[in-house]
């Protein structure tokens, strides 16, 4: 089986529009969740989110492009685009033709699907725009990243809540190392910033109205994000031989299903998640040294991700370093997977543990070193990036410093 | 708290948790009847709707049975009939 490094890193998120931005926001501790600008929230229980502030389809896209895509779609290129930059690729006709995509996302471009149903709901007009349904579509991520490199390989988008990009890079991950394809760009994009979609949000009581505290006592629930995250990822071996920058190996992938309750998490469910990742990357679990949690700050996750990692890690949780990133970048669902991927790789590659943000009060049914508001220097060999779903569906992502 | 206000409730629990009417009175608790968290959220919205009244978050947090439902219910009832805004 090959190795598989990360060779190219794109992000746009609450946090910036590109990965530099994304890690001096995540060194500093500086949190991208304001007022909500995309919608309004007159009616609404909250007012707060992680938005890509001020987001505009120029510079990015021409126009005419842009009438095409879901603003998910566009973050989904735009961090492609970065990934790829990243990562040197030259693409050859044949490295076109074998290249994978794979991407994750949730609600995939309901965004547009909502304002195009007021249409005939509201407005009592006759007809929704013809290009409601290829906006709407949850791979038209990954499509239109073909599109955009010319890229004919296996390309697909996996689709589930919150685990959708771990699912994802993990499928791709096992691709590189099985030897399926040679080069994949993978991750996740979001764009849940509607009017309609905000409201279901807030009917399931879990939107905190202030701001994302995880494992502090005083949390009140999630906040929602945006963006995406792409990944390049080529075989380790040959990324050597190409002079590639490897900002960090994949090692390892695990999934579980909880086959318990479709929203409330089960510590079991996560717990078999972490192992299998653990077992697929040949890790003992006193390898691990940072987490970066699923940690949405409701009241359910993060006391049941604290006893599924105490089940994993026994006596040597307590010398884990964790971390929820959402508190800065939020919970983007479908691409949260993959910013934490990414924030993960950093935290290898940099040294440096990003905090979790806007912690205030010690939880005891969190007893963890949560790496409260100030970001830790510490050389890491080993980190896990979990993801919990609604719906009971885990996956982790096993990573190394290289 | 009128007797027709926790009779009301209670349907309003019964019907969306699909059970009989019976079991449930204003001294269940939601762990009895087998109500978790997302039976909880449905129910909150199927009381907004009955009522006609806006439940908030930091209200419902605490609540644990019957009793206490019926009780925000009738507080919110009562805001409402007085003119005031439903504390939001």
């Amino acid at each position: 089986m090959r190795r598989v490094a990360i060779t190219g890193m794109g992000a746009i998120s609450a946090l910036g529009r590109n990965t530099a931005e994304f890690a001096q926001a995540l060194a500093e501790g500086r949190s991208g969740i304001a007022p909500i600008e995309s919608t309004s929230t007159v009616q609404m229980r909250f007012q707060n989110g992680a938005e890509v502030k001020g987001y505009c389809h120029t510079p990015y896209f021409e126009d005419r492009r842009a009438d095409f895509m879901d603003r998910f779609a566009q973050f989904a290129v735009i961090a492609a685009r970065e990934a790829v930059a990243d990562a040197g690729v030259q693409f050859t006709p044949e490295l076109r033709e074998t290249a994978a995509i794979v991407t994750g996302s949730c609600v995939g471009g309901q965004s547009t699907e909502d304002i195009g149903f007021q249409e005939v709901y509201k407005h009592a007009r006759n007809r929704v725009h013809p290009l409601t349904i290829p906006k709407t579509m949850a791979n038209a991520g990954a499509s239109h990243i073909s599109m955009e490199f010319g890229i004919t390989g296996p390309s697909f988008t996996i689709s589930t809540a919150c685990s959708s990009a771990a699912h994802a890079i993990g499928q791709a991950y096992w691709m590189l190392r099985s030897g399926v394809t040679d080069l994949a760009i993978t991750g996740g994009s979001e764009a849940p910033f509607s009017f309609g979609i905000l409201k279901a949000w807030e009917a399931m009581r879990v939107v905190s109205p202030d701001t994302c505290r995880p494992f502090s006592k005083d949390r009140h629930g999630m906040i929602l994000g945006e963006g995406a995250a792409m990944l390049v990822l080529e075989p380790l071996e040959a990324a050597r031989a190409r002079g590639a920058r490897i900002h960090a190996e994949i090692v390892g992938f695990g999934m579980s299903a909880d086959a318990g309750h479709i929203t409330q998490p089960s510590a079991e469910g996560a717990a078999r998640a972490m192992r299998s990742a653990l077992r697929d990357a040949s890790l003992a679990p006193e390898q691990i040294a940072y987490i970066n949690a699923h940690g949405t700050a409701t009241a359910a996750n993060d006391p049941t991700e604290t006893a599924a990692i105490r089940a994993v890690f026994g006596a040597h949780a307590d010398r884990l370093a964790i971390s929820s990133t959402k508190s800065m970048h939020g919970h983007a669902l479908g691409a949260s997977a993959a910013l934490e991927c990414v924030a993960t790789a950093l935290a290898l590659r940099d040294g440096l543990l990003p905090p979790t943000a806007n912690y205030s009060q010690p939880d005891p049914e969190c007893d963890l070193d949560v790496i409260p508001n100030q970001a830790r220097a510490a050389q890491v060999e080993y980190a896990l990036s979990n993801s919990f779903a609604f719906g009971g569906l885990n996956a982790v992502l096993a990573l190394r410093a290289v | 708290m009128s007797d027709e206000l926790i009779q009301r409730v209670i349907k309003v629990i019964a019907t969306t948790k699909r059970i009989p009417v019976e079991p449930v009175t204003i001294d269940s608790s939601f762990e009895q009847l087998g109500i978790d968290s997302m039976d909880a959220v449905e129910i909150l919205f199927a009381l907004e709707n009955e009522f006609d009244v806006s439940i908030p978050d930091d209200e419902v947090r605490s609540v644990r049975g019957i009793r206490q439902l019926c009780e925000g219910v009738d507080r919110l009832l009562s805001a409402k009939s007085a003119g005031g805004k439903a504390p939001e």
